[in-house]
């Protein structure tokens, strides 16, 4: 193992300030850059030493070892056989480095991982942000909690979120809120949080998609010769004209009485309605008679 | 060309820790060419390379983009130039054969 003398690379003092390193160290690789040298041998074995100079020398305590140890080649060795006898403890940083298009193991010379272990990360930019975890969630609401926008405030992960809840939400929608899931590493963004609706519904009313649907019961003699009728829709009572000679079965659209149409405010499915005509039971004799006559007629 | 054949610029920016504002500089001088599809900006997977060496200089050399882009002409010419040579060797090495 050749020592190397990481000042002479640098080409600076023993003596020099972090800022005098900082500004050798800028210099040089701007001359020795592989990207700057391509295809260029020795400027990428220059560089790699400019590399590894600065990484000892811009980190007091990695400095403070090497110039403990660096200056007598005899002693490093010292250094290095009591270093594996307190159980190869190494200096390997958390973060990985830009890679400047050469292979990581040939970064640094024998010398350098003699003396601390390999390379460790110091560059802030080099280290790879990692974006959070996305956190999912189910929220239960009613069908009529989701027929006006409302506001609700959840507690995910112990932060308590306030959430608007938009109107025509559909069972099983999920929506997303952008940075509430777990937290970045190195800086990294949050993850989001991903909340699935899960809509019960316990209305008389079927929904199918923005349209609501229902089914009346129409007496008989309101189907035949026609008259009023009060309905439930979802948002209340209206009155329906029921036309003479209704069918059992029919159908009616009840326009703009449905569900809210999801982030459309003011717009609305529709309602269908259809009628059950009920046949009368328990009928008196007089009316038996009545119907016999009736049934004569046609 | 599908989306999905695409890196889209936020999603870069965020991977490589670099301003949304450096990746628009880099286009507004030609260096790069970003792709909108529907008004979101992507940048094409083979342009990844010259992406990552223009960060590298102006990051970690603090080169500017006026010397990313000088820089980026000398290369190419350096470049042209070394192909040149080597195509030159192969031919005094073919002339030197026939001398022998």
């Amino acid at each position: 193992m050749e020592f190397i003398d990481y000042y002479k690379v640098l080409e600076i003092e023993k003596s020099a300030s972090i800022d005098d390193i900082k500004k050798a160290y800028r210099k040089l690789a701007r001359k020795y850059h592989p990207d700057l040298n391509p295809n260029d041998e020795s400027a990428k074995r220059k560089f790699q030493q400019i590399n590894e100079a600065n990484e000892v020398l811009s980190d007091p305590e990695k400095r403070k070892k090497y110039d403990q140890y660096g200056k007598d080649w005899q002693h490093a060795e010292e250094f290095e056989k009591a270093r594996q006898q307190r159980g190869q403890q190494t200096y390997q940083g958390s973060g990985s480095q830009t890679n400047y298009g050469f292979e990581q193991d040939d970064d640094f010379s024998e010398y350098f991982a003699s003396m601390f272990g390999g390379r460790s990360g110091s560059g802030s930019r080099g280290q790879v942000k990692f974006r959070g975890q996305d956190f999912n969630s189910e929220l239960k609401l009613n069908l009529l909690d989701v027929y006006k926008t409302h506001q609700q405030t959840l507690t995910v992960n112990g932060k308590n979120i306030r959430l608007t809840i938009p109107a025509g939400v559909e069972h099983g929608q999920t929506i997303k809120i952008a940075g509430y899931g777990g937290p970045g590493a190195n800086g990294g963004p949050n993850g989001d949080l991903y909340i699935t609706f899960s809509i019960l519904n316990n209305t008389k009313f079927k929904r199918e998609g923005n349209n609501l649907h229902t089914s009346v019961d129409v007496d008989l003699y309101t189907a035949v010769l026609g008259g009023e009728l009060t309905v439930d829709t979802i948002d209340g009572k209206v009155k329906l004209t029921v036309a003479p000679e209704t069918q059992n079965g029919t159908k009616i659209k009840l326009k703009n009485k449905g569900f809210p149409v999801y982030k459309q405010e003011g717009q609305f499915g529709d309602l269908y309605i259809t009628y059950n005509v009920k046949i009368p039971t328990n009928l008196s004799e007089k009316q038996k008679e009545l119907f016999k006559e009736l049934s004569k007629t046609s | 060309m599908k989306t999905t054949d695409l890196i889209p610029v936020q999603q870069f920016c965020e991977h490589y820790n670099v301003e949304i504002s450096f990746i628009n500089t880099l286009n507004e001088f030609g260096l790069i060419q970003i792709v909108r599809v529907e008004t979101k900006p992507f940048i094409q997977p083979e342009q990844l390379k010259d992406i990552e060496k223009m960060i590298r200089l102006h990051y970690d050399l603090q080169i500017n983009i006026e010397g990313i882009e000088a820089i980026s002409h000398l290369l190419t010419r350096v470049n042209q130039l070394q192909e040149e040579i080597i195509a030159l060797k192969n031919k005094t090495q073919f002339f030197d054969q026939d001398d022998l």
